[in-house]
C-alpha cells in the first residue's frame, strides 16, 4: 500500500509538470512582438494582408530542426505569395543551449537565407502560451472574424528523416483545406523532435 | 608464399583479433511494429524504456543514471532498454561510436521509424515526441513521463516494483 501511495504522489507530482497549458485546435492564438534575426522587433500585426500564418518553433542545434530547414524554406517560398507566411520562433534558453543564442541564429539565418524572419522567444513566454514543446512543432493559424484561430497543430510532414520519403504533407494539405473554407483534416498530429531547453 | 609471411599474416591475425573491451553486439534497428513486443511485455519483469538521442544533451546527460540503475537491478526482475532516435544514416558514423565511447552496458535499439505521428501515441497518449521520454512498465502499472529523470527519481519508482 504504501508504495502503491508513493508511486500515486510520484505521478502527480511529474503529472503535474506535463500538463503545461497551451493551445488547441480551435483556439484563437496571441500575436507577439519578438526580436528578428535582422534587429527588428517583428508582430503577426506586421502583416495586414496575411491570411494566416504558419508559425514554426525551431532553432539551430535540434537535428530534427535541421533536417527540416529546405522544407521550412519551401513551404515559405510556397505559402507565403498565398498569403500565409512562416515566421520562425527558437524557443530555446541558450544559457542552457548555448547553439541556439542570439548570434548564432544570425548566423544561421545569413548562411541559409531563410526566407522567412527568424525570432527569439527571449523570455520564453510565447512558446509556453501556444503550448510548444519540441522543435520543430507547428502552430497554422488562419485570420478569421474572431481573430487568429489555430487550426492545425503538428508536425511539417509524416517523415523527419528524409524528405523524398513523405507521404502526408500535413501543413501543405492544412493550408489546402483552409483554401477551401474547411477544417484541415488531420488537425493535429504529433512527431519526434528535441524537447525546448527552459529552466525550470 | 614463403612461410614466414603465413607465420606473419597468421600471427598478425592472432594479434588484431584479440578480444577488446568493446560493445560487442551492434544495435538491432527496427520499426515500430517491430519494437512494439517490448511495450507489452506481462512477465513480471520491469521494464524501463528510455526515448533518447546522441544529440539530444538532457538525453546524454541522464544516461549515467540509466545505466547505474541496470548495474543495481540488472539481475533481478528487470530489464531497460534505450531506444535511440537517432537518424538512420548516423548509426555507423554517430551512434555506434557514442556507444562504444561511453561504454553503454545497458541495451541498445534504434528506432528507425520517421512516421512518428502513427506511433507515438502507442508509446503513451501523454507523450507530445519530445526527447528524453521515458516509459516504466510492469505488467498492468505503467508510468510514462516526458523529460528527464535523476537517478533518484528512478530508484523511488524502480524499486517498489522489483520483486
Amino acid at each position: 500500500m504504501k508504495r502503491l501511495f508513493s508511486l500515486i504522489i510520484f505521478s502527480l507530482v511529474f503529472g503535474l509538470t506535463l500538463s503545461a497549458q497551451g493551445y488547441k485546435v480551435g483556439d484563437k492564438a496571441m500575436d507577439f512582438k519578438l526580436l528578428n534575426v535582422d534587429g527588428k522587433m517583428v508582430s503577426m500585426a506586421d502583416y495586414p494582408d496575411a491570411k494566416g500564418f504558419i508559425v514554426i518553433f525551431t532553432c539551430n542545434h535540434c537535428p530534427y530542426s535541421v533536417a527540416y530547414e529546405e522544407r521550412k524554406i519551401a513551404l515559405s517560398k510556397q505559402f507565403e505569395p498565398l498569403g500565409y507566411p512562416v515566421i520562425a520562433i527558437n524557443p530555446n534558453d541558450s544559457t542552457l543551449q548555448p547553439q541556439d543564442s542570439y548570434s548564432q541564429m544570425i548566423v544561421r539565418a545569413n548562411e541559409k537565407e531563410f526566407p522567412y524572419p527568424y525570432l527569439l522567444d527571449a523570455d520564453q513566454s510565447v512558446f509556453k502560451t501556444y503550448g510548444a514543446t519540441r522543435t520543430p512543432h507547428v502552430f497554422l493559424l488562419n485570420k478569421e472574424e474572431g481573430g487568429l484561430i489555430v487550426k492545425y497543430i503538428g508536425a511539417i510532414d509524416n517523415n523527419y528523416e528524409d524528405a523524398d520519403e513523405v507521404t502526408d504533407k500535413y501543413v501543405e494539405a492544412a493550408i489546402a483545406a483552409l483554401q477551401k473554407g474547411e477544417n484541415p483534416d488531420p488537425a493535429f498530429t504529433k512527431a519526434v523532435g528535441c524537447t525546448i531547453k527552459y529552466k525550470k | 608464399m614463403p612461410v614466414f609471411l603465413v607465420n606473419l599474416l597468421i600471427l598478425m591475425h592472432s594479434v588484431f583479433s584479440q578480444p577488446v573491451d568493446v560493445f560487442e553486439s551492434k544495435p538491432a534497428i527496427m520499426d515500430f511494429d517491430t519494437f512494439q513486443q517490448y511495450l507489452e511485455h506481462e512477465n513480471d519483469t520491469v521494464y524501463v524504456i528510455n526515448f533518447w538521442a546522441t544529440w539530444c544533451a538532457p538525453c546524454v546527460k541522464e544516461l549515467p543514471d540509466f545505466e547505474k540503475l541496470n548495474q543495481k537491478f540488472g539481475d533481478r526482475n528487470f530489464k531497460i532498454l534505450l531506444v535511440s532516435l537517432d537518424f538512420r544514416k548516423m548509426y555507423e558514423t554517430r551512434l555506434i561510436p557514442f556507444i562504444e565511447e561511453n561504454k553503454l552496458r545497458a541495451e541498445v535499439i534504434l528506432l528507425h521509424d520517421p512516421d512518428a505521428n502513427a506511433w507515438i501515441d502507442k508509446v503513451s497518449p501523454e507523450w507530445s515526441g519530445a526527447i528524453p521520454a521515458t516509459l516504466i512498465y510492469k505488467n498492468d502499472f505503467r508510468l510514462f513521463h516526458e523529460g528527464g529523470y535523476t537517478f533518484d527519481e528512478l530508484n523511488s519508482i524502480v524499486e517498489p516494483l522489483i520483486n
